[in-house]
């Protein structure tokens, strides 16, 4: 691995700040309003209705810590995978920023924690996962359609099956094992202990979505690498 | 004109004070080479792009890389910029070997894309402080006006991109390569697409950092942007260089003095090119009409009456050596 020179990081940055400023409203509205509604729809419809406490928890309050965790998937992935790829390969924003001094290494790095402190509130650790795993996805389609195979296939069954709206092991047990390697489950589940009280697991918890944010960073940066540079 | 910007003011203008006292009557003669290829290769799967390339650029000189679509143009400029890895040769950038040391060679030089690469919702002054973070430059805001003087786009500072014309928007990507006073500048293919009067600007611009003694790497399709900007042309095709010099010298080694058009239809331009061939003459498509290049030799009979006689002109030699019509 090559020296990440903070300067062309921060550089990097600087442009998506320089942006951001021109759309963060549209984007605050959409990634605002998206968990209310779907606090309402769930957390007082299905609460007030059909579904009984879990785990002590009123359902709301199950369903609303999981929102909070879950959010980060729609504000890291989605970003990376849409943004990443136009910037690419309709604006050529890439080739006027590998022109200066600025390798793939520092200019993935950038874009995960720029996209990472957007969606901070949700968690910064599973964010940067999410985040490099929107860039990887991108470095490896050929066209933007390509992407509803990763929404359908990858992203949608990680939000459902992460414990948001059901606890995970009401789940036959291969269903719960697989859970397990969902990083947004165990993002949910920190959340939950910030809300309502850390255990001794959550610590193993923060060390898979460190490892899945580091082993997913890797993968992002050689598959841009392999789509960047002929 | 005291306050004018200097378009280019990087370490280069001594270069341009030694070019004022005459030193140096050929510029290739004994300067350093900004740009050396020595035997440079790519290919892309069964595709070579780039087959043995060789071409050195001196300081303080304006290359213009011309050649056909598809003769290896934008894949060496992608080389130099450390975005396309050579498969064999050497390449060195301002004495830097690439591609190990391209990031330092990046730090010095300056590239302007083909295509417009602007972040089109940030303004103008955003723009070009984002690069000059990009490129480390210390007076951001000193490198920012600078640059919207050289694009004389100082009233237009905050608007957006997307509110400037075609020719603004052109004017701010070259400065925008210039943000950080690189020691060279690589133009790819620089007023492609663009209307007369857009290009007419652009040129005068690239001939002001050619008078500051800027080292320039142009690549172009264009027959006449060569022939006014750069002091040398080197032809690519086919992923080499097939001829280099002076415009003037390349026109009289490979066309001659004078170039006759003979307009007409089909039947009778196949019966002039067959006798002006059959007299030892070269002769090209140009059009509508055949050219018989270098007709100051032609002997009586091999031109016929009516034909528009010209100056031997750069756009011959591109179509006689690469066998395409020119733009």
């Amino acid at each position: 691995m090559r020296r990440i020179e903070p300067a062309a990081v921060a550089g990097v940055m600087s442009r998506e700040v320089a942006n951001f400023r021109t759309f963060w409203k549209a984007t605050t509205f959409s990634s605002t309003l998206e968990p209310i509604v779907y606090l309402l729809a769930f957390g007082l419809g299905l609460g007030a209705t059909i579904v009984d406490d879990i785990d002590g928890l009123r359902y709301v309050e199950f369903v609303g810590t999981g929102m909070v965790a879950t959010a980060v998937i729609f504000s890291s992935a989605m970003p990376a995978m849409f943004g990443t790829f136009v910037k690419e390969r309709f604006q050529r924003t890439y080739d006027a920023i590998l022109a200066a001094p600025v390798d793939p290494e520092e200019l993935v790095t950038a874009e995960m924690l720029w996209i990472a402190i957007r969606a901070s509130v949700f968690g910064i650790i599973t964010a940067l996962g999410f985040a490099a795993f929107g860039i990887a996805v991108a470095a490896s389609v050929a066209k933007i359609d390509h992407f509803n195979y990763v929404t359908t296939l990858v992203i949608t069954p990680l939000f459902l099956v992460a414990g948001t709206f059901f606890p995970i092991d009401r789940l036959p047990e291969g269903f719960q094992w697989a859970a397990q390697l969902n990083p947004l489950h165990h993002l949910v589940e920190l959340v939950r202990g910030t809300a309502f009280g850390f255990e001794a697991v959550d610590l193993v918890r923060v060390a898979v979505l460190l490892a899945f944010s580091v082993a997913l960073w890797r993968v992002a940066v050689r598959r841009m690498e392999r789509r960047l540079i002929d | 004109m005291d306050d004018a910007p200097t378009l280019y003011a990087g370490p280069v203008t001594e270069l341009a004070a030694t070019r004022a006292a005459g030193a140096a009557a050929d510029r290739a003669d004994g300067r350093p080479a900004a740009i050396e290829l020595r035997g440079v290769v790519k290919r892309f799967g069964p595709i070579t792009a780039v087959d043995g390339l060789d071409l050195d650029v001196p300081e303080g000189i304006c290359l213009g890389l011309l050649g056909p679509n598809g003769a290896g143009k934008s894949t060496t400029m992608r080389m130099l910029t450390g975005q396309a890895i050579p498969d064999d040769g050497l390449i060195r950038v301002l004495g830097r070997t690439l591609p190990k040391e391209s990031k330092e060679a990046r730090a010095e030089m300056g590239v302007v894309p083909q295509l417009d690469n602007l972040d089109i919702d940030v303004t103008v002054e955003e723009n070009l402080a984002v690069f000059a973070r990009l490129y480390r430059v210390k007076d951001v805001k000193a490198a920012v006006e600078r640059c919207l003087a050289i694009a004389r786009l100082e009233d237009r500072r905050r608007d957006a991109v997307d509110k400037l014309s075609g020719g603004m928007r052109r004017r701010l990507l070259l400065a925008r390569g210039l943000v950080h006073r690189p020691r060279l500048l690589l133009l790819d293919e620089p007023t492609v697409g663009l209307d007369p009067q857009v290009r007419t600007e652009m040129w005068s611009l690239i001939d002001g950092l050619r008078e500051e003694g800027a080292t320039i790497l142009m690549s172009t399709h264009y027959i006449e942007e060569a022939e006014r900007l750069a002091d040398e042309v080197a032809l690519m095709a086919n992923g080499r260089v097939i001829a280099r010099g002076k415009p003037a010298e390349l026109v009289r080694e490979h066309a001659g003095e004078r170039t006759a058009e003979v307009y007409g239809p089909p039947p009778r331009l196949e019966e002039v090119r067959a006798r002006a061939e059959g007299a030892g003459l070269r002769v090209r498509p140009a059009g509508p009409a055949v050219a018989i290049v270098g007709s100051e030799r032609a002997p009586d009979g091999a031109v016929p009456e009516g034909a528009i006689v010209r100056a031997a002109n750069l756009e011959d030699v591109f179509v006689l050596l690469t066998g395409e019509e020119a733009d």
